[in-house]
């Protein structure tokens, strides 16, 4: 195993120091270390972050293997700075038994770059109809503990009800997809004043803020844990914080293109920025940054959604609604949240590791734990990024097999320079390693 | 007109001489006699052409923009020396050019036939300018789509040479040997305020 | 001009004139005419790709290249490559190596022609998208108004019906404020998009109050399957308070205008004595659509070398 003596990198964003990795820790922190055996990384000027964990990730295997597998969703997360992400369950065949999440987990082991997370569906087939063995998986090796019919809400209230009480026995989470099916049939788009021009149907905020009003309300009745994925409105933070008031066990994600893109990218009826739960409005996007700033909403994922060229370059309707996010996520933090002053990079890294691990209980694994701090006796999970540096994001340069980037052609700051998964590199000099 | 009997015009176009110099070419005072010229020779050749076609029979057609008042006031003259009215109307030959592609959209400018129409009479066509003669090959296109007159003739104010088609007038005004990097620009006081014809060096348009 | 027609936004004021007047033009040179063929686009190949039925849009557009002179080709999507699986991207680089100058493209997806126009170098025509819009109808409408009422600006226009899905009235309320008309809409607020308050109109759900007071009524096509998604709750109830009958005709000022784009629902938005009036415009409406398409194809195509 490979010892690393990273020198002068600035943990947080904070006083330079040294850091030493050795046998998968962090073994010391401090000036001046020197270490005959190590291999240096020269980080002057770089600050360096808890490796990023992502509770979003579509990996399209199996399945979709001509979107993405997992060796190339683990290289673009690795390259974005990520030591770990959830795989959601919207496969096919669907994650909603023991058999494929370990296949999942499996195959994520075997590509080595990042710790791939499966996460179970909540019903048979994303059906929405009945509770999958979510006890079996729980269970398996892949020891999934967060739920999701991730695509599909969980649309009946007494099915999410059970859902939220069963998974406490083994401090399971239910990550919701918060959409009332009945109010966004056919929906495009956000449903305002461009959808009403573009003449594409509507996809209006209260379906969202339905159901989460109604889920916290279950969450607070039986005690259950429930994460809301890729928040997308005002009115959603303004619940969410009210819950969090009332002490209902509920946590929530917003996504990169939501802090940063809103419906005017519509405009150009290019299928990219066709995405679920749809961009929204200035205003909502203001309000999302204010809710992860304040902590309202925990966390930021990518909901990376890797689409084929074919179900991309279509007419709005047609396309499949989605986009990449893995290696761009930390630039659009770093310019919606860091530069305007919303987050600090103590932030950033509590935003985008320590509790996304903590809402994934990955923060209690000993050795394989991930959103740990930057400390001595730490695994050594963790990103070199160069908040300096600015450039134009290429699509065909990302490690993606898709090339859906909402960010296409757009100045971004911030480049992961390294990543470290339990000490060994996966991205060296902005490359991944393999 | 390429069929036509008649031999030129006297003073046809002697494309070996000189360009003149840019400058007033017909000055407003000796615009209505050219006009008047081309009235006389018209009512002549009319008279002495021998077929059964006579002044009631002519109809003058100008091409836009200013081919249109000059048939107008062909038409007045032709009437104030013989006795006889004389039909005018125009014809837009926008939708019958050949060289959209190359010079882009333009607006379309109005068609007035006189409302006896064209079948069986003399229609003399009238252009101000006379150059690469496509305008008039676009105008004869038009005009067999609108009727089927018994002849058809031109006549222009400026002949200024560079034929590019089988085209010549029947009533010139003047003959103006120009080079090609000169405009010939006539004004009229229907469209431009005033009356005059002038060369300029330049870039045709 | 623009190259393409997508929208009535791509026309402003100068070209949406030009085009009613280019129209008025080639009615004039037309009328009375035993050849009613002009040269102008000879050798030029328009294409009309329709992934929708619309005879009557299709004919209208057919028949406006073909008095020009193009060469037009009809490709539906029924029986070709399309209903095989080809793609939208596909089927236009398909007939752009074909040497296709202008695409005129009727789909049921809103944007499909704005997608198209960005992987063709010939001009796109829209001819009806989705329920985003349809402006050739909207200019022959203009085109209708201009010529009966003699006068866009300040005309008061109501536009009746299921503005919600209608492409037409999108392109109208756009083209006819381009125009300096008054647009008021007339629906239940069912049938009136969630935004519509950020449109340059007027909003009423009284159509009674707004008759008396319209230079021109614009009914549209309401379809009976509508209220089955609860929109309204009887196709009984709708043609009561939006119908447009007889008595409601009756307190029309004297010179309005009755128009509709079809194909009509008689008996449900407007009474068969209503579209058999004098107001009426429905029939003058068709006619009218071939000059107006003469003159959108030959404004974006007469000066546009594709080579």
């Amino acid at each position: 195993m490979t010892t690393y003596l990273i020198t002068g990198a600035r943990p947080y964003g904070e006083a330079a120091v040294d850091l030493l990795l050795a046998d998968g820790r962090i073994a010391e922190v401090g000036a001046g270390l020197s270490s005959a055996a190590a291999e240096v990384v020269d980080a002057g000027g770089l600050v360096a972050l808890p490796g990023l964990v992502d509770l979003h990730t579509h990996l399209r295997e199996p399945g979709r293997e001509d979107a993405e597998t997992v060796e190339t969703g683990s290289r673009a997360a690795a390259l974005g700075g990520f030591t770990a992400v959830h795989a959601m369950a919207n496969t096919d065949p669907v994650a909603d038994t023991a058999g494929v999440v370990e296949q999942v987990w499996r195959l994520g082991t075997q590509a080595g770059l990042v710790d791939v997370v499966p996460v179970g569906a909540v019903t048979v087939g994303l059906r929405g109809e009945r509770l999958a063995e979510l006890g079996a998986m729980a269970d398996s090796a892949a020891r999934v503990r967060v739920f999701s019919d991730d695509g599909s809400c969980v649309s009946d209230p007494a099915l999410m009800r059970r859902a939220l009480e069963y998974v406490k026995a083994f401090d399971g989470v239910v990550a919701q997809h918060a959409e009332e099916p009945r109010l966004t049939a056919g929906a495009q788009m956000h449903e305002g004043d461009r959808s009403a021009r573009l003449g594409l149907t509507g996809w209006p905020a209260a379906a969202e803020e339905a159901i989460i009003a109604r889920d916290v309300l279950l969450a607070g009745h039986v005690g259950g844990r429930l994460h809301v994925c890729h928040v997308s409105t005002a009115g959603s933070v303004e619940l969410l914080r009210w819950a969090k008031g009332r002490g209902v066990q509920v946590t929530a994600e917003v996504t990169p293109h939501h802090l940063l893109l809103t419906d005017e990218c519509a405009e150009t009826y290019d299928p990219v920025f066709k995405v679920n739960p749809p961009l929204r409005t200035t205003a909502d996007v203001h309000a999302l940054r204010e809710g992860l700033a304040d902590g309202t909403i925990d966390a930021v994922a990518t909901d990376h959604a890797p689409h084929a060229v074919e179900d991309k370059e279509s007419e709005w309707a047609q396309a499949r609604p989605g986009m990449l996010g893995l290696q761009q996520a930390l630039s659009v933090v770093v310019q919606t949240m860091l530069e305007p002053g919303l987050l600090d990079w103590r932030g950033v890294a509590d935003r985008m590791s320590a509790r996304p691990a903590a809402i994934g209980r990955l923060a209690g694994l000993g050795a394989r734990s991930q959103g740990r701090p930057l400390a001595a006796g730490q695994p050594a999970n963790l990103v070199l990024v160069d908040p300096a540096h600015r450039s134009v994001v290429d699509p065909a340069a990302l490690a993606s097999r898709s090339r859906n980037s909402p960010y296409a052609g757009r100045e971004l700051p911030g480049r992961v320079v390294a990543t470290f998964l339990r000490g060994e590199a996966t991205v060296l000099d902005g490359k991944a390693v393999k | 007109m390429a069929g036509s009997p008649e031999p030129a015009p006297r003073g046809a176009p002697s494309f070996g001489a000189p360009s003149p110099p840019g400058g007033v070419l017909i000055p407003a005072a000796d615009l209505a006699r050219v006009v008047d010229r081309m009235a006389h020779q018209l009512i002549e050749r009319v008279a002495s052409s021998g077929s059964d076609l006579g002044l009631a029979d002519l109809v003058l057609i100008g091409i836009p923009t200013r081919g249109a008042p000059l048939a107008r006031r062909l038409a007045a003259r032709v009437e104030a020396f013989s006795g006889t009215a004389v039909d005018a109307g125009t014809v837009d030959i926008t939708l019958y050019r050949d060289d959209l592609r190359l010079r882009g959209v333009r607006a379309l400018e109005s068609t007035v036939l006189p409302t006896a129409g064209i079948d069986g009479r003399l229609v003399v066509l009238v252009d101000d300018v006379l150059y690469s003669g496509r305008s008039v090959r676009a105008a004869l296109d038009a005009l067999r789509d609108l009727g089927r007159p018994r002849a058809v003739q031109l006549a222009v104010l400026v002949d200024r040479g560079h034929r590019e088609l089988p085209i010549r007038a029947d009533y010139v005004g003047k003959n103006v040997p120009t080079s090609r990097s000169q405009q010939v620009r006539v004004h009229l006081t229907e469209v431009d305020g005033v009356d005059e014809v002038l060369v300029t060096e330049g870039e045709q348009l | 001009m623009k190259r393409h027609l997508l929208e009535a936004a791509d026309l402003d004021r100068g070209d949406a004139t030009l085009v009613l007047d280019t129209a008025a033009q080639i009615d004039t040179a037309l009328a009375g005419r035993e050849v009613k063929k002009l040269p102008t686009l000879r050798g030029r190949t328009v294409v009309n790709l329709f992934y929708e039925d619309s005879t009557r849009t299709r004919i209208s557009f057919e028949l406006a290249a073909k008095r020009l002179s193009a060469d037009v080709i009809n490709f539906s999507a029924k029986g070709s490559s399309v209903s095989k699986g080809e793609s939208l991207k596909d089927t236009a680089l398909t007939l752009e190596a074909m040497g296709s100058d202008a695409i005129v493209v009727r789909h049921s997806a809103s944007g499909a022609p704005h997608r198209l126009a960005r992987w063709v170098r010939g001009s796109v025509v829209n001819a009806g998208d989705g329920t985003h819009e349809h402006p050739t109808q909207a200019l022959l409408d203009a085109y209708t108004i201009r010529r009966r009422l003699g006068r866009l600006e300040g005309v008061r226009v109501a536009i009746v019906g299921d503005v919600l899905h209608s492409r037409v009235a999108r392109s109208n309320v756009g083209l006819l404020h381009t125009l300096g008309a008054e647009v008021t809409l007339v629906a239940p607020p069912t049938l009136l998009p969630v935004g519509v308050g950020s449109w340059p109109v007027s909003v009423s759900y009284d159509l009674d109050a707004v008759l008396p007071k319209s230079d021109v009524v614009m009914m549209l096509r309401v379809q009976a399957e509508r209220m089955n998604a609860s929109f309204f709750p009887s196709a009984r109830e709708y043609s009561r308070r939006y119908g447009l009958d007889a008595p409601r005709m009756a307190v029309l000022a004297d010179d309005a205008i009755v128009m509709h784009p079809g194909p009509m629902n008689r008996g449900m938005e407007i009474a068969a004595e209503v579209a058999d009036s004098v107001r009426s415009t429905i029939v003058e409406q068709v006619g009218n659509g071939v000059s107006v398409r003469m003159a959108v194809l030959y404004l974006l195509l007469g000066g546009n070398p594709t080579a």
